[in-house]
């Protein structure tokens, strides 16, 4: 099988090293090679922040380039729009609607551009946008946006929902499993 | 057993498996993992030390007592620790020895690019560098190897695409090499000229002998494809190349930076039509070949400075290049910033509001550069705010005494600051240094150090009293501030800047991540009493933002710090918390 790309993209402290453990333990257990690669460090500060995840039979560079990305998953609608000359001409992108403005937003150096969910589509890409962090709220807790998220995401693969479960049991704590099983079933049927 | 694992975590599990017993390190993105997965395994000693340099005399000398050992630091780190590397290299080891060193090509989270391979060559140690996780776990128990049988340190090098990606490793069980007996050597351990004068030509020796070894060891192989173009390349730029190539041309896979082999290259050079050379950062390989005497294309092409890419190598190289699309609105950046609740933010507002000349240091605190704080005026390496501010005042005097501050955290100053500290004392400038000490080595993810009271087992542990520390070192003036109370923050620079002595001020508040750290409800914005002055937005918070004309806190990011309340003229921030 040709290498297949997902892009999970957001603001640094969001949740997406969970999302990509749970990606990576997913495809692995179909048996595929898979290399994921994430970003540690100061631009977790609050910054943009990239995780790459990669498989197929045999997965060469940890990383994505530019129209590479069947998926790009995004926490952050500026974040989607960032990344946006990553996705593969057929691509999907899969978006929270949530909107965090940037510190040069903040400060009023830039502005936070307007309907970005219509322009990425007048631009040719498939895009998914829900309020993720509404569901994830509704599931109990703000920070499941990210299992939300891969709740969304895993409308788009032909995988059996067992597998999805099973890897949520491997890579989520006891405590929060409840939780995040939720999150996943509300961004799923959303 | 097939895991998917991190390159850092795959270091460790190749030393829990080749036996190793004694770790010392500093952590320093992108090598921290390394010592995090390895404290997981009982059987193995671990420990922060204070800097890279202690780590690795640390390591030296479990080594020298008969137990493998290693230290991980970042490709700066091995600045620090190079007075040992470049002797140790004459002494040889006892028992094995292994230096994990991670470079940073495109500095996702460093001061600069260096390329650490340089290091290797100067000391003359072998080094070895792995392409992905596989590698890292097989080159770590191989370092093991060479280092017992060649008598020397081995360098393993990472680099941030390697130690930051996870990919699959087939796990092996723990080998437990017997404790070599410890043998007093002065003609081999003690280096004074006349011993090391003689220790000299061994090196060169075990340098032949390493190239012969590279000549012919798998660490180093020929992947022969198509032969219009055959490429010498490493590391990740590995991985690259096989990505926009695949078996189309030919590939020289080198596992080993130093030394590199000779006939092998020569061999390939003769296979193939084009000769080039993939590698990040500086063109050691490429003038190796040169050196040789080869036709080589390499740095005519592609970049000294950041990561490559398979796009970039695509692009650079004649393979397939892939472009996407894109809206037409610039999209503003998102630079990394102090998170909400930062106990930095008030001491930098503070610097700013006095337009103090900041001498900075390396630390989450370096983000007190950016807009709109901006109270920073230089950052150099780990420890050079102290020293610096000497040679600042030094050189104008009582100019810039009034108005000039080191800044440096706790871990830092540990790091290398006290020296810096001593040199105040002992050469006598008027200088104000600030210790931020929030508890904990931030930016590389929360390690403990000498100051915290805790071990890297989260354990209570030895504890180094700050206050105690800077009087013995001959300050009177020391004193602690909480940069949460703006009006006491401002006192503590004033008076400290104005007196006519040196002085430490230590601003002191746990990081606001740490998980003990108890939140204050979140702020809300009364917008009938905001009068969208924007005061509030002085000091750069990412919680605060102005919608339709007032400010708005965003209750998921506040953590009630109550810094911005400070600065409301009209008391419009009121908190959440339920009364009662």
């Amino acid at each position: 099988m040709e290498t297949k790309n997902i892009m999970i993209v957001g603001v640094g402290g969001q949740g997406s090293l969970l999302a990509s453990k749970l990606l990576g333990h997913l495809l692995m257990e179909q048996g595929y090679d898979v290399k994921v690669s994430e970003v540690h460090g100061m631009s977790q500060r609050g910054g943009s922040v990239v995780t790459y995840v990669r498989y197929g039979d045999k997965v060469s560079s940890p990383v994505i380039d530019k129209g590479e990305a069947d998926y790009i998953v995004s926490f952050e609608l500026l974040e989607a729009a960032r990344w946006l000359s990553y996705l593969k001409p057929d691509g999907q992108i899969v978006t929270s609607t949530q909107q965090i403005d940037p510190m040069p937003v903040i400060t009023g150096a830039a502005s936070y551009p307007e309907n970005l969910v219509e322009k990425m589509r007048s631009a040719g890409a498939k895009v998914d946008a829900l309020d993720c962090l509404k569901l994830a709220e509704e599931a109990g807790s703000a920070k499941a946006v990210n299992i939300v998220l891969m709740g969304r995401l895993s409308h788009y693969f032909d995988l059996p929902d067992q597998a999805w479960q099973e890897s949520l049991e491997a890579m989520v704590p006891p405590k929060f499993l409840e939780l995040n099983k939720r999150a996943f079933a509300l961004g799923k049927n959303a | 057993m097939r895991q998917l694992m991190l390159g850092n975590a795959a270091v460790a599990r190749g030393l829990y498996e080749a036996g190793c017993c004694v770790i010392s390190s500093y952590p320093g993105t992108p090598s921290t993992e390394i010592t995090e997965e390895a404290v997981k395994f009982p059987e193995i000693y671990c420990e922060w030390a204070p800097n890279e340099k202690v780590a690795m005399e640390v390591a030296f000398g479990a080594c020298l007592a008969g137990k493998r050992s290693f230290c991980a630091m970042k490709h700066v780190g091995l600045n620090v620790a190079a007075d040992p590397l470049y002797t140790m290299s004459y002494t040889g080891v006892n028992a094995g020895l292994v230096i994990g060193v991670a470079d940073d090509p495109g500095m996702h989270s460093s001061q600069n690019e260096q390329d650490s391979r340089h290091h290797a060559i100067a000391a003359k140690v072998p080094m070895l560098e792995p392409s992905d996780s596989a590698e890292a776990l097989a080159f770590a128990k191989l370092a093991y190897e060479l280092s017992e049988q060649f008598d020397t340190p081995v360098l393993l090098k990472m680099c941030t695409r390697v130690a930051h990606s996870q990919s699959l490793v087939e796990l092996s069980d723990r080998a437990e090499p017997e404790m070599k007996p410890y043998e007093k050597q002065i003609a081999k351990y003690v280096m004074m000229p006349g011993n090391a004068i003689r220790r000299h030509p061994l090196v060169e020796e075990r340098t032949r002998k390493l190239i012969d070894y590279a000549e012919t060891s798998p660490v180093n192989r020929v992947e022969m494809g198509g032969t219009k173009m055959g490429i010498i390349t490493s590391s990740t730029s590995y991985q690259y190349v096989k990505e926009v190539f695949g078996d189309t041309v030919s590939v020289l896979k080198l596992g080993m930076a130093n030394p590199l082999p000779v006939k092998l290259i020569k061999d390939f050079a003769c296979k193939v039509e084009k000769l080039v050379v993939v590698e990040e950062m500086d063109p050691i390989i490429e003038n190796h070949c040169k050196a040789l005497g080869l036709a080589v294309s390499g740095k005519d092409a592609l970049p000294m400075e950041g990561e490559f890419s398979q796009n970039l190598v695509a692009e650079k190289l004649g393979g397939a290049v892939h472009t996407g699309r894109s809206i037409d609105d610039p999209i503003p950046p998102r630079p990394p910033v102090m998170c909400a609740g930062c106990p930095h933010r008030g001491l930098f507002y503070t610097l700013s509001k006095n337009k103090v000349t900041v001498l900075g240091d390396i630390g989450c605190y370096t983000l007190g550069a950016v807009a709109p704080l901006s109270a920073m005026d230089m950052t150099l390496c780990m420890g050079a705010s102290i020293s610096a501010i000497h040679g600042f005042n030094k050189a104008r005097g009582a100019e810039s005494e009034g108005k000039t501050v080191a800044v440096i955290g706790d871990s830092t100053v540990m790091h290398s600051g006290m020296t810096g500290l001593a040199n105040i004392a002992y050469n006598q400038s008027n200088s104000t240094v600030i210790i931020l000490d929030n508890s904990i080595t931030g930016m590389t993810g929360h390690q403990q150090n000498p100051t915290t009271g805790y071990n890297i087992k989260g354990d209570p542990a030895g504890k180094i009293d700050l206050e105690a520390l800077c009087k013995a070192m001959g300050f009177q003036r020391v004193r602690v501030v909480d940069p949460y109370d703006l009006k006491a923050t401002d006192a503590a620079i004033k008076e400290e800047l104005a007196a006519d002595e040196p002085s430490v001020i230590i601003s002191r508040r746990p990081c606001a991540l740490l998980k003990y750290v108890k939140h204050e409800a979140p702020l809300t914005v009364d917008t009938a009493k905001c009068v969208g002055c924007r005061s509030c937005m002085k000091i750069g918070c990412p919680a605060i933002s102005i919608k339709e004309g007032k400010a708005h806190v965003d209750a998921t990011l506040c953590v009630g710090c109550g810094v911005c309340e400070q600065l409301c003229g009209v008391k419009a921030f009121q908190s959440t918390k339920k009364e009662g």
